[in-house]
């Protein structure tokens, strides 16, 4: 088959990084493409430059799309081609419906008028093409959830006639059933002409679907693989993706040690003010000293409200039932006095709720903690940064200093700074809320190694993960959540993938 | 080279633009005024009119900071002033007491009132304080009956007005303005360098030693340079006094206390502060507290400067103020700011004032170029932003 896509030494700079270097990448005609790397290895950089994000004469080499040299200067410019692209984070107007979405930017119109029946009835058939059922095209997006929401974003590239349909991580919000669909329906839209790339770190979802794929690391292509000549398999995928083999990916625990009950919860509901319903309903949780205990379930499960509601309750939901801390019985309306009794909360969203990206590493290490380094007002720089250097070294963050923007650093060393800042705090109760998402597999590790080295200090760590690989990988006992109840229980030796996915979807 | 040059000021442009900004208007005002702009007298004056916008700048900084607004300064500040005069002239209450109620009321106004709809109701501080202009504007006319009150007290107005007593004079100079500008610099140094090596002895980056030698002398040729102007004329002015305390106080809690850190936390991402254990609340009635504070410190200075209290006073002071905090390189979006950037900032607005009434430009078109600059210099912080964003 001849190629779609040709991208021919693609070599775009930031300044101080090489972020793509020389890069080759060619897309046939009506395959499914698959864009591995770990975190930082160009690949979404060079999506952008394909969809003219980073315009012509901002990067150097070609793009050879359908045959012809194209300059994109624009999003737009690439979309007329018939490029489209969804990125992780939806572009969809959350107060509109979902006709309103699907033709935003190219509505069907008469005169400049709107033609509101024919854009109801298109939006009608794009719905049958993802196979949305069940959905009324007037439904505002906010009602809808994230795997539809995803469903919606597709809907509306095909409304545009595309051609090369590139999805970032589009499956990272979506639990199992909905990732299922999306892939499902990239291989119908394969049989349609279709041809798609997709960025992706979850490899058995890549080598489900992928026809080729290809593997960027630091800014260059290690090598495209053919699913037709057998090349497509996890090992190999993640030897060169690491550049190195992984054997376990999860770390050994040398000895188990667990003791009293640290956190206690009983018939603990989080009624959700602006949302008018329970988010939480009479969950009965307990955590010991020195155990990891995962929190399973699907996403909007509630496992993430569940942790806030914990929490000092942030949100400020009306909370009902009771929680103890070391068999005292406690009652918290902010996050201050959940950390001064040895809670911690890792937060899922690093971006959004997590780091203060505009400051630098040593201010987001002691943001939470400002009273161990100062006399109560003056905060003692000197100290600020022998802590910083002391996490950076311990947890092995990468980065030429200290006074580093988080904003510049990868995924996964931003992890490391959160993980740092709430390791500072000298925490009882560690809650990790997706830990490992979106960052590499050589970070991972690190993480889980982290994690293994607090509990065996006497923390107890309640780890919310979507990944069940990992749940099971490395909790000691796992809970499951569902639509806002803990549905199980399970200790990790009667725990199953099968096990924890029945309870998931009660 | 030339690349680490031109590298390094772009990433730094956004601390010094306001340096340049400010360097080249007075250079361009000197030339057009055939040097009267940097005569002892009208930089003295400058100094003075500053004042009262430095401080509203200080404390917009802050409130911008947190990603809040306040454009009910001005007329808080009006209102602050009359007050002021009213105690003083009306009541003839002591200097400090009328300081200290005037100081207090405005960190209850602003605190209380913009503080709790802001922090509380969450009503967006745009809306809250438009309202609250509007309502300072009437007050200011209701108390002030439309007429203007003098105040008598000439230690009142000496804060506006006034000038350091003098040791001795020698030669036509003041010998107490030269003094403090020797002990200041000399403390600067000894600061810098201390601050400097122990930068060094964890390993971080510092300029280069030629670099770190040529920005002291470039300060110490400026400072003296100003020094001696001020000496020659009457030295100098309480005004510059008070707004040099205030920026030392300012500084130090925003660079080195944790309140200061909360207060940029909360600026640069509010949830993950509150997750933090932060109270995203406090700080926002501590910072629209401040803010009154700094209107009422103001208000004193502007009316002690007129020595009265006008029904008009503080008309159009958030615009200097806030504008002073963007030219000195504060960020649209919060998060970023510096309180020394802001007083350079507002020294920045008033030269452009004072430069325009030197060669009798009309009021219509300061007003025009007063908002132009405005833009500007939030056109030039967006585009830095992206510069280093970009980078990411």
């Amino acid at each position: 088959m001849a190629n779609i896509l040709e991208m021919r030494n693609i070599t775009k700079e930031f300044p101080g990084v090489k972020a793509l270097d020389n890069v080759n990448f060619q897309v046939k005609k009506g395959e499914i493409h698959c864009l591995v790397g770990e975190n930082g290895a160009g690949k979404s950089t060079l999506m952008k430059v394909l969809s003219g994000v980073y315009p012509i004469g901002d990067y150097s080499g070609d793009i050879v799309f359908e045959d012809e040299i194209q300059k994109f200067s624009n999003i737009s410019d690439s979309e007329k081609k018939g490029i489209a692209i969804i990125y992780q984070e939806l572009a969809l107007i959350p107060d509109l419906s979902v006709y309103e979405n699907i033709f935003m930017g190219h509505e069907i119109h008469k005169k400049g008028l709107i033609s509101w029946n024919a854009t109801r009835a298109e939006a009608s058939k794009m719905l049958e093409k993802v196979k949305v059922k069940n959905v009324h095209p007037a439904t505002k997006i906010i009602d809808l959830g994230v795997g539809v929401q995803q469903l919606v974003e597709i809907a509306k590239a095909l409304s545009k006639d595309v051609k090369l349909l590139i999805l970032d991580e589009p499956t990272a919000a979506l639990n199992e059933d909905d990732s299922e669909n999306l892939l499902e329906l990239l291989k119908d839209l394969k049989e349609q002409g279709i041809t798609s790339i997709m960025i992706s770190h979850k490899l058995k979802e890549v080598i489900a679907v992928a026809d080729t794929v290809t593997v960027l690391r630091d800014g260059k292509t290690i090598c495209s693989l053919s699913a037709d000549k057998g090349e497509v398999n996890e090992r190999d995928i993640i030897k060169y993706m690491v550049g190195r083999e992984i054997n376990d990916i999860f770390p050994k625990r040398l000895e188990k040690n667990i003791g009293e009950v640290q956190l206690e919860v009983r018939d603990w509901s989080a009624f959700d003010r602006k949302l008018g319903r329970h988010v939480v309903k009479q969950a009965d949780f307990k955590v010991r000293k020195g155990e990891i205990v995962g929190l399973a379930g699907l996403m909007g499960a509630g496992r993430t409200e569940f942790a806030h509601s914990i929490f000092g309750n942030s949100r400020n939901y009306m909370i009902t039932g009771e929680m103890f801390i070391k068999g005292k019985q406690v009652k918290f309306t902010q996050p201050k006095q959940a950390i001064n009794n040895g809670l911690a909360y890792v937060s899922e969203d690093r971006k959004g709720n997590g780091l203060i990206l505009m400051q630098d590493i040593k201010q987001n290490i002691t943001v939470a903690n400002l009273k161990a380094i100062s006399n109560g007002i003056v905060v003692n720089k000197g100290s600020e940064i022998q802590i910083a250097e002391k996490y950076r070294e311990s947890m092995n963050i990468k980065t030429p200093s200290i006074e580093q923007k988080v904003n510049n650093l990868s995924g996964g060393n931003q992890q490391k700074v959160a993980l740092a800042k709430w390791l500072f705090v000298e925490p009882n109760i560690l809650i990790l809320d997706e830990p490992t998402r979106g960052i590499d597999v050589g970070a991972k590790y690190e993480i889980y190694t982290i994690m293994n080295e607090l509990v065996a200090q006497g923390l107890s760590v309640i780890m919310i993960s979507s990944e069940l690989p990992e749940v099971l990988g490395m909790s000691d006992r796992v809970y499951v959540m569902a639509e806002g109840r803990l549905t199980g229980e399970l200790d990790i030796t009667e725990a199953s993938q099968e096990k924890i996915m029945e309870m998931a979807t009660v | 080279m030339l690349n680490n040059i031109t590298q390094a000021i772009k990433e730094n442009i956004r601390d010094y633009g306001m340096y340049i900004a400010l360097a080249l208007i007075m250079l361009i005002f000197t030339q057009l005024t055939d040097g009267l702009f940097l005569t002892p007298r009208v930089l003295s004056d400058l100094i003075d009119m500053t004042g009262y916008i430095a401080v509203l700048s200080v404390g917009v900084t802050l409130v911008i900071i947190i990603r809040h607004i306040d454009l009910s300064i001005g007329y808080v500040c009006g209102f602050l002033g009359a007050v002021a005069a009213i105690l003083t002239s009306t009541y003839g209450l002591p200097i400090w007491l009328v300081i200290i109620i005037t100081l207090l009321s405005g960190a209850i106004i602003i605190g209380g009132w913009t503080g709790t709809l802001v922090a509380n109701l969450k009503v967006p501080a745009f809306v809250a304080t438009l309202a609250a202009m509007t309502i300072f504007r009437g007050m200011l006319i209701r108390v002030t009956n439309s007429a203007t009150i003098f105040t008598a007290n000439d230690n009142f107005n000496a804060i506006g007005n006034g000038y350091i007593p003098d040791i001795a004079n020698v030669e036509g100079l003041h010998v107490l303005t030269m003094v403090i500008g020797v002990v200041g610099l000399i403390m600067f140094t000894a600061m810098a360098i201390a601050s400097r090596r122990k930068q060094q002895s964890y390993n971080l980056h510092v300029p280069m030693l030629p670099a770190f030698i040529a920005k002291l002398v470039v300060i110490y040729v400026v400072v003296m340079f100003f020094i001696w102007k001020l000496a020659s004329f009457k030295g100098l002015s309480w005004t510059a006094i008070i707004v040099a305390i205030v920026v030392l106080i300012y500084s130090f809690i925003m660079n080195n206390t944790t309140i200061g850190r909360h207060i940029y936390a909360v600026g640069g991402n509010p949830e993950a502060a509150e997750l933090s254990g932060i109270s995203v609340k406090f700080v926002t009635y501590l910072v629209f507290a401040s803010m009154g504070l700094m209107a009422g410190l103001s208000g004193i200075l502007f009316t002690a400067r007129l020595q009265s209290a006008t029904p008009t006073a503080g008309m159009g002071f958030e615009l200097d103020a806030i504008a002073g905090a963007f030219v000195g390189g504060t960020a649209t979006t919060g998060g970023i700011g510096k309180v020394t950037g802001s007083i350079i900032g507002a020294l920045v607005m008033m030269s452009l004032t004072k430069g325009m009434d030197l060669m009798n430009v009309g009021v219509s078109y300061q007003y025009i170029i007063r908002g132009l600059v405005l833009v500007a210099a939030v056109v030039f912080d967006v585009k830095t932003r992206n510069m280093h964003s970009k980078k990411a």
